[in-house]
This record gives structure tokens, sequence and C-alpha cells, in this order.
């Protein structure tokens, strides 16, 4: 993988007779210790790590919190009760891996954002980035099944509007939305039977995102990391091994992020929470107010923000969707954004409307708050759709460094470190 | 790849047979992994059920529970169902019935929509057409919405005095299942 050789050289009699066999060992050194990786990554290029850690932090904590939870409608509330109250640690575990979901989608929507503000999706990096988007709608499904397990009042009516949304195909072919909604359900509503299933694919699908991650990061060590220059390793003194440099890198930005989640966690667990998820579930009473958790709230605002069922639901997934092909829709041969003087305002811009879209998410479908959903919605959509193919084909980029050490060292040292031989 | 046509000998048709064995087979064993999801005997069992109906006075409704699904029952006033019928066709988001026990191209008049003799009575499932959230309307103390009916928080559906969609993004009058006037004061649903 990405054409660099092993240093390892094993020294024991075992080690020899393993590497012979299953040069697991060797693996393991050349793709996490002499891994080639450019010398000017900052430190949004830590949330890679960040990530892996959330996920197995999720696995780890969710695994023994299986171990007291119950996931029937009439015991799943009280025993997720029973674990903050009664279970030995049972507060410090479930505020761990509750806060943790907010935690991993938090460092997950840095890590999107890093990836589109430098160009990383761009060739040949296309699978890579397209793996990254199956690996955020992998995230949102085993979040959202999650999210019902504690059978409160947000997770029974969250569960129910998010699985009517199919009910919307009822107008494309009548029938077809309410028997998949049935079949989803295993009743004609959302039942203790629903929140079994949801609790079996809890616990499956973070595997299946584990292999996604093996795949993303495969990919990852075939093209090579991208750069805040965009610029790609081109000679030895663009880069530098991935251990030390880049695993204590990443170590300073996992402690930072550590703080954060150990913030929320000790002090503030329910803060990312809605409280009416203390009630208990009630089929006859609609909460108020039905609110997502915060990190579907932008996609929640552009669901509601289309006045028609089927349009709502197109929309939202559309959302998603669109991501898959952002590779094609920028025209644009800069990858960073550094160095795309106009496009970088729109970035900017699409940010804000992400940002703005959660807000609005957050608040109710009334007059003017939906106005501006639209007006969110539709930058949304024309960043990717309109922005991104134009802007490439317009803009006139600054002027791009010779190699990453150039960008790094300035001109003179650069090519002196960097003789033009290769 | 052959170059000249041949016969179709005993190889291809082997191959073809197996092939179709096979995609048949995967789908017979893919089928109970698939049907095990979907709503069992027992679920469908709690099909139907009574509701003694003399205890709810003019202006008051209740809501009972069906198939886990709540239903509403409101015993209407004659302004109520004045507002209804006076409602023209052309004003309705949606001009079907959706009443189960008639067909499906019934207009959806007021009288449609109850039974004939009971007008006074709406029986409906009390699921917002939208994304299934109960609409507020059958407590006293409840927001009725702009047309005196039902309406639904979650996103803004207002029903009128007959449970049709008037203004909002639900698509569909709310439904009215099949049930029958067992007596002049009980009915069956289901």
């Amino acid at each position: 993988m990405s054409g660099h050789e092993s240093t390892y050289e094993p020294t024991t009699a075992f080690g020899k007779w393993l590497d012979a066999r299953l040069p697991i060992v060797r693996m393991v050194h050349a793709q996490a210790v002499d891994f080639p990786t450019p010398r000017n990554l900052n430190y949004w290029w830590t949330f890679g790590g960040i990530l892996s850690f959330c996920l197995v932090a999720q696995i780890v904590t969710g695994i023994v919190l299986a171990m007291h939870y119950q996931p029937s409608a009439e015991l799943a509330f009280d025993s997720v009760e029973r674990i903050r109250r009664d279970v030995n640690f049972g507060w410090l575990l479930r505020n761990l891996h509750a806060v943790g979901a907010s935690m991993f989608f938090l460092a997950a929507y840095i890590h999107i954002f890093r990836g589109l503000y430098y160009g990383s999706y761009k060739a040949p990096r296309e699978v890579l980035w397209i793996i990254g988007v199956l690996i955020f709608l992998a995230m949102m499904a085993t979040a959202f099944m999650g999210y019902s397990l504690p059978w409160g009042q947000m997770s029974l009516w969250g569960v129910t509007v998010i699985t009517n949304l199919f009910s919307s195909l009822d107008s494309i072919w009548k029938g077809l939305g309410t028997t998949i909604v049935e079949w989803l359900w295993g009743g004609y509503s959302v039942s203790g039977v629903t929140l079994n299933r949801f609790y079996a694919l809890h616990y499956l699908l973070p595997f299946v995102l584990a292999g996604l991650v093996g795949l993303h990061i495969w990919a990852l060590h075939v093209v090579g990391q991208n750069s805040p220059t965009g610029l790609d390793i081109k000679t030895k003194s663009d880069s530098v091994p991935f251990t030390p440099y880049a695993t204590s890198k990443d170590a300073v930005g996992m402690f930072a992020f550590l703080l954060l989640f150990c913030w929320f966690a000790f002090f503030l667990p329910d803060y990312l929470g809605h409280a009416d998820n203390y009630i208990p579930a009630n089929p006859l009473v609609t909460p108020p107010h039905i609110v997502p958790e915060w990190y579907f709230l932008p996609f929640y605002a552009i669901l509601r923000a289309i006045p028609s069922k089927l349009g709502g639901v197109i929309a939202m997934f559309g959302a998603i969707a669109v991501l898959f092909f952002v590779p094609w829709l920028d025209t644009s041969k800069v990858r960073s954004t550094k160095y795309r003087p106009l496009y970088r305002w729109f970035f900017w811009l699409f940010a804000f409307s992400c940002l703005a879209l959660g807000w609005l998410g957050s608040k109710p479908a009334e007059a003017e708050y939906v106005f501006w959903a639209r007006v969110f919605t539709f930058y949304y959509f024309a960043h990717f759709l309109i922005v991104m193919p134009l802007v490439g084909w317009f803009e006139t980029p600054l002027k791009v460094p010779g190699s990453i050490t150039e960008a790094v060292l300035g001109k003179d040292k650069g090519a002196k470190l960097a003789p033009a031989k290769s | 790849m052959a170059l000249d046509a041949e016969e179709p000998d005993r190889r291809d048709f082997l191959v073809l047979a197996a092939g179709a064995f096979a995609a048949v087979g995967g789908a017979m064993t893919l089928w109970p992994f698939i049907q095990q999801m979907n709503p069992d005997a027992g679920a469908q069992a709690l099909a139907s059920i009574e509701v003694e109906l003399s205890p709810v006075k003019e202006g008051q409704a209740i809501t009972v529970l069906w198939r886990g699904k709540p239903v509403f029952i409101r015993h209407r006033t004659p302004e109520e169902i004045k507002a209804a019928t006076a409602v023209p066709m052309d004003a309705l988001v949606d001009p079907l019935a959706r009443n189960d026990a008639l067909p499906e191209d019934t207009p959806a008049t007021d009288l449609n929509r109850t039974k004939d003799g009971h007008e006074n009575w709406i029986i409906m499932v009390g699921i917002c057409t939208h994304l299934g959230c109960i609409p507020k309307g059958q407590s006293m103390g409840d927001s009725k919405g702009d047309f005196g009916g039902w309406f639904c928080p979650c996103h803004g559906s207002h029903y009128d005095t007959a449970g049709r969609i008037r203004k909002g993004p639900a698509p569909r009058n709310l439904e009215v299942p099949v049930y029958n006037f067992v007596s002049d004061t009980k009915i069956k649903i289901g």
C-alpha cells in the first residue's frame, strides 16, 4: 500500500517464525509506524484518530450497558433508570455512552467539513470519500435506533415520526409505504416489538461501522493523506513517518477532545438530550414539540421546509445522497480552499447554512422559521448543485506552492531540502 | 468468446438450471427472514373492540386504543355538524372520504365520514396522516386548530370537525376505521 517499504525486521526467533507465516506485525508496522504522513498536517487532521476512538468507546460502553438493559416496552425505561441509579458505575457508563454519541457526531461533522474545505474528496480519493458517506449513514441509523432504547416519550415519538417517513411512498404506489412501515414496526403502531428489533440492530450496526472504517482506512492508506495545501507527497522531505509524528499530534488532539467529552459526561450529561425522554413512552400522548437529537436537526429542518410530505422526505434523503456526488460536482482543479479565494466565501456560507438549519430544526414549524428553513435548504442544495460546478469553472485560484516542503519552509529553503531530482 | 454460434449443449443446460435453482432456493431461504418482521397473528387478532358510547355526552370526546392506535370518538354538537356539512367540496385538501367501509373514490362529505342516522358521532383513527403524531383536540383545554376540529402540534396540521385536513403538511383526511353500531349506544370497531 502507498508504495512505501516496511522497515520492520523481526529480531526474535518467534518474530521471524510468525513473519514467515502471517506478516501481521509487518503490516501494522508499515501502516501505523512507517506510513508517510504529510509534514504540514494541522490539528483538523487529528479527528480521524478521534473518531476511531469514539467508535471503540461506544462499542465498549455499549456492550456493558447491554448486560443490564431490557429491550421490552414494559421494562426498558425502568432498566435504564436502574442502570443510572443502581448498577455499579452505571451512571458513568450510561453517560459516557449517551454523551459519546453526541461527541461522535461532533467529531464526524468536523471531519466532514475538514474534508470539504481541503478538497479531500477529489481524485484519487473519491472512493475514500464515498465510504465516508456510507459511514455517516450507518452512524445515523445506529444513533437513531439507540435513541429509541430508553423508551421515553422522545424515543417513541421520534421513532414514530421517522419510520412514518416511509409511508410517504403510498403516494407513489398505493399501499407500498404502509406495507414497509408495518414491516418495520412488526405491528400497526410502534410497540415493544419494534423496540426489540431496534435493539438487535443497534447492537449489530456498530460492527458494520467497524468494517466500513476498516475499508475507509485501507482506502486512505492506498492513496495517501491529503494535506492543508491539497498537495500530495512528492519527495521524502514532504513527509514524516506516522509514528511518532502523527501519533503524537493525534494524541494531543485526542486529549483536548477528551476534556470536552468528560466535561459533558461528568457535568452536563443530559444537556444534549431532551427532558421529555425522562417521561415513559405513552402511545396516547404526543409531546407538544417533537425534536430529534441535535445532530439530526439540520436534516429535520430540511424535511419540514418542504410543504409536501413526499417532497420533504426526498429532500431530506437527498441532502445526504448529494454528498456521494461531491467528487464530481466540484470542477475546480485546485483541491484546497486555501487557494480558492472565491469558493472560500461560499464554503463559509454553506457552513453557516448548516448551522442555521440546525437552529431552525429545533424551533417549531411556524411562519418565519419555515421561511428561513426554505432559504437555507435552497442554499444547501445550491451549494452542491450550482456553486461547486460553476465556481470551479470561473474562479482564478491563487498560486499553489510547488510542494509541501515549499509551502512549509518557503521557496528557497524548500528548494534546498527537496532538490528537483524527483 | 466463441466466434461461431454453437448449439446449446448439456453443459449450458446444467449451468442455467443450477443457476435458476440457486436463485429460487436463495429467495425461498430469504423469505422467512423478511416475513418474520411482519405483524404476527397475535397482533392481527387484536383486530376488533367494542366501545360503550352512553357516557360520552354531547361536546365530549374519548380516545380508545385499537390495534395499538388511538381512536378518536367525538360526540359532536349540532354546531360542529353544521360547520362540517357547510364546507364546500372544493375547499378540501383531500377530496376523498378515507372511510374504510366505503369505496375508495367516495367524496369526503360529512355524511360519508359518519354513519347514517348517527351523524353526531365522528369516529376516526387519531393519527396525523403526516408523520403519525396524535393531534390535539380531544380534551377540553386542547387547541382545536383553525377549523374547530383537531390540531397536530408536531408540524402544524389543522383538521375540521369531520377530521378532514384543511391546512398544513398532512396529505390525507384522518382515517375512518370500519365500525358498526351494535346497539344505539355501542359500537364495534374493526
